[in-house]
């Protein structure tokens, strides 16, 4: 690989101060360090470093994300074949196709929209770039229906990096986590293709549709029937809606693909896992209290927990979205609380706000605006403690 | 006795132990008082080029404190005072003797050992002042060395090494226990409260520790910075306050203090190892304070670029080829500097990498040591948090919180979140760990000497 150090070295005069391509000198740095780990030797402190990076950090994160990516590229295609002709072969390598068709695109546009602003804001801040963008271009896609018009893909992405995040000083200084930012912004600005409530399956040659309704709008509908026994009826149990070949966004269906994500990230270190506990308890709790007070049982309020778990967005936001180590809390205390709270706001928006089928979004984001307030009292509690001592 | 264990710390994987057995170094010819040794003082000179001075003259005393002096090691002649001119002043760096070989001393009333602990607290204080070996010790809160208008609460020990490729502070006692124990004795009459002698809670430990008299005992067991004695301070009686001044020496500064009341002398002999993958000769060598490292690694050295480290791989300073082993520092570590890049290597599966978060495979593998350099691997980033910093301090703190107070200079959040507790040297490993590659030591010590000049 010499020689393409050596290109490099060649060429960096030119990206250098006074060179012709100063401006781009962001980008050059993004792709040698993308390229090599720099031969930079410590200067201060520690005469020797863990051999983690930021670069490896995130990149963790997109490993744990790859169950989610195949087997949403697998479904997308499934659902896509069931749909538009039931009685078509499914063969695995038919949704793969299939799928990868509808879904690459939408990652594909996702990553070069936010890239280029991502570019855009190094150059003006002579910053280098943050590998930060590598997650939310990936982790914006995966909250997306595969029907999504890729210029509302553009346009989202473009949100989450330019509002959710450059406008507080890039990666590190954000409040909201930029994917749900942008998540959030498509679901209000154009609520017609991911909010309505029979959407969610694939479009055929942009025209035809064929959809079909969400697990948690199964549920929040009113027919007699007990609650359990509609969702479990409308999308083969509670097995299939865990394994997740339903209707739904690319990369949230499948619950048993966040759940190998959730290990890796724990396994790994790299996600908290006091944040997903948190969210765990705190949606068990309010579903068992909604569960027990709720004498109708075929209303939304009575479905249990383990259904809430598989449905919808929530394993997804869950193990990917709570836990983003820039915008949830940060003490150990903090994680608890903000992951708890996260769990009791998506189920009670989830049950006791007709408008929204879907709360874990909305939770996730109320937390992040939260998370610094929460830090601060747990900050606050440890200095009183630690003033007190002195007084003693 | 009580005994602590301490579960989050982080052993670093370094290769390079030295062997310990212990011979003698080069003679020292030359030794070095080096100001930036003692943090806190601003130094006035007392001496000049060609002046002969014996072990124990003054060479300077601090600025604000003309009792507080700095002396010489050893006897000879002040062979080169160095300093550099920083703006309109001039920085005193080092004032360096030649030894003529006499070992000639100033003579303080030696005391035999059984007679310390009669010996009333203001003898001591006067000799320990007068001899400049005060330095001997160091403060809290602040890290600054121990000033002479201050008493300490308590005095702390740790007869610990737990930083990667320390020295074994039982092989460093070895033949000194009778002075370790004098040391122990004085300093029990120079505090207002205890001396606290930190021993390992696992293993065997040697006898002139476990018997150690006139002081309290602690055994710490867990990963490092288990040994580290600011650690162990949180952990037996922190530090409250900015008044609440404790002290700390280390185990070979003890003997030092032992002799110089025994023999009533100033005896800075004490033992250097030498560690790390760039030594070859990697063993215990006798020294004095102060010696050139050449004296204890003498050309033995692995051809290569290398770094020259007095002290540890996470605490130690940069000293390079010709310099002097810092005062404090019983080892120095030598470790090849970083000159290679390496082909996408935030990709590689990472089979021998160190790493304390497992993304790369070779922390699943049994543990190994790898040949560590100093490359930083990976550009700088805003910090951001990470369960990092928690996993690796032993204290009940918000690390995260308090560097970042730090950063912006917040005096009342700093002083909230411990900053009084710590020095670089409990936060050298949030630092090694940190994934933003943030400098974590400097912000500490920048905050503290901001702290300590506002008020």
């Amino acid at each position: 690989m010499r020689f393409i150090q050596d290109a490099f070295d060649k060429a960096r005069p030119l990206f250098e101060k006074g060179g012709k391509l100063e401006l781009l000198y962001p980008l050059f740095e993004a792709k040698e360090t993308f390229l090599f780990v720099s031969r930079e030797r410590t200067a201060s402190g520690c005469h020797v470093r863990d051999s983690i990076d930021s670069k490896r950090y995130m990149a963790s994160v997109i490993v744990a994300l790859m169950p989610c990516l195949l087997f949403g590229i697998y479904n997308a295609g499934y659902q896509y074949l069931t749909g538009i002709a039931p009685g078509q072969p499914t063969d695995i390598h038919r949704c793969l196709w299939e799928g990868a068709l509808r879904v690459m695109p939408i990652v594909i546009c996702s990553y070069a929209v936010g890239g280029i602003w991502e570019l855009v804001f190094s150059v003006v801040r002579k910053h280098e770039i943050n590998e930060g963008f590598l997650v939310t271009g990936l982790l914006f896609p995966l909250v997306l229906p595969p029907t999504i018009p890729l210029w509302q893909v553009a346009v989202g992405i473009s949100f989450g990096v330019v509002i959710g995040k450059e406008v507080f000083g890039g990666t590190g200084m954000n409040i909201f986590n930029p994917a749900l930012t942008a998540r959030a912004f498509l679901f209000f600005a154009y609520p017609a293709q991911i909010s309505g409530d029979q959407v969610w399956r694939v479009v055929k040659d942009g025209v035809d549709g064929v959809s079909g309704a969400t697990p948690l709008l199964v549920a929040a509908a009113q027919d007699g029937v007990q609650v359990v026994d509609r969702v479990s009826g409308a999308f083969g149990g509670w097995s299939n809606l865990f394994l997740g070949l339903i209707p739904g966004s690319i990369g949230e269906t499948s619950t048993l693909c966040c759940l190998l994500g959730a290990v890796y990230l724990v396994a790994t270190g790299i996600g908290s896992w006091r944040t997903m506990l948190g969210v765990l308890i705190g949606a068990f709790i309010t579903c068992f209290l909604l569960n027990q007070a709720c004498k109708d049982n075929t209303a939304i309020n009575a479905l249990p927990f383990c259904y809430h778990l598989v449905s919808g967005g929530f394993a997804f936001g869950l193990v990917f979205m709570a836990t983003d180590p820039v915008s949830a809390a940060q003490s150990n205390t903090g994680k608890w609380i903000y992951g708890f709270l996260i769990g009791f706001l998506a189920i009670v928006i989830r049950t006791l706000n007709p408008a929204f089928p879907e709360g874990m979004m909305l939770a996730i984001l109320f937390m992040n605006a939260f998370a610094p307030l929460i830090d601060y009292f747990v900050i606050s509690r440890h200095m009183a403690w630690r003033m007190k001592r002195v007084e003693a | 006795m009580a005994r602590f264990t301490l579960k989050q710390g982080y052993d670093v994987p370094i290769a390079g132990d030295s062997n310990p057995e212990v011979v003698d170094g080069a003679l020292a010819t030359v030794a070095s008082v080096r100001p930036a040794d003692f943090i806190g003082i601003k130094p006035r000179l007392l001496v000049r080029d060609g002046d002969s001075v014996l072990a124990g003259t003054p060479l300077f005393h601090a600025k604000d404190d003309e009792s507080q002096v700095f002396t010489s090691p050893i006897s000879g002649t002040v062979s080169e005072v160095s300093g550099v001119v920083r703006g309109d002043r001039r920085v005193l760096l080092a004032v360096n003797i030649e030894s003529d070989g006499k070992n000639e001393a100033v003579s303080f009333e030696p005391t035999s050992a059984a007679a310390i602990p009669g010996k009333s607290s203001e003898q001591l204080r006067e000799t320990l002042v007068k001899s400049g070996q005060l330095a001997l010790f160091r403060e809290r809160p602040f890290g600054h060395v121990a000033r002479a208008k201050h008493t300490p609460r308590d005095i702390f020990v740790s007869a610990i090494a737990s930083a990667p490729l320390a020295p074994d502070p039982a092989v460093l006692v070895e033949g000194n226990e009778e002075y370790f124990q004098a040391g122990i004795d004085a300093c029990a009459k120079l505090t207002l409260g205890a001396v606290h002698l930190s021993v390992p809670g696992t293993g065997s430990v040697c006898s002139a520790f476990s018997g150690a008299k006139n002081c309290q005992i602690h055994e710490f067991s867990g990963p490092h910075p288990a040994g580290v004695v600011g650690v162990q301070i949180h952990h037996i009686a922190p530090v409250r306050s900015r008044q609440d001044i404790v002290w700390t020496i280390t185990v070979q500064g003890l003997i030092q203090l032992g002799k110089l009341f025994v023999l009533g002398r100033v005896s800075p002999e004490k033992i250097v190892s030498v560690a790390g993958t760039s030594a070859l000769d990697r063993r215990y060598f006798r020294t004095i304070n102060g010696a050139p490292l050449q004296n204890v690694i003498r050309g033995q050295v692995a051809d290569e670029t290398i770094r020259y480290i007095s002290g540890d791989v996470l605490t130690g300073t940069d000293i390079g080829a010709e310099g002097f082993v810092g005062l404090y520092d019983d080892m120095v570590t030598l470790i090849p500097e970083s000159i290679d890049s390496e082909f996408v290597g935030w990709m590689q599966p990472g089979f021998r990498k160190h790493s304390m978060f497992r993304t790369y495979v070779s922390p699943w593998l049994p543990k190994q040591k790898h040949r560590l350099d100093t490359k930083v691997w990976g550009g700088h980033r805003a910090l951001f948090a990470s369960d990092a910093y928690g996993k690796v301090l032993p204290m009940k703190m918000f690390p995260l919180f308090l560097v970042k107070s730090c950063m912006i200079q917040d005096i009342d959040e700093m002083v909230g979140l411990g900053i009084y507790e710590v020095t670089e040297e409990e936060m050298a490993l949030c630092e090694y760990v940190c994934p933003s590659k943030t400098p974590v030591q400097k912000i500490i010590r920048e905050g503290l000497e901001f702290l300590y000049a506002e008020a």
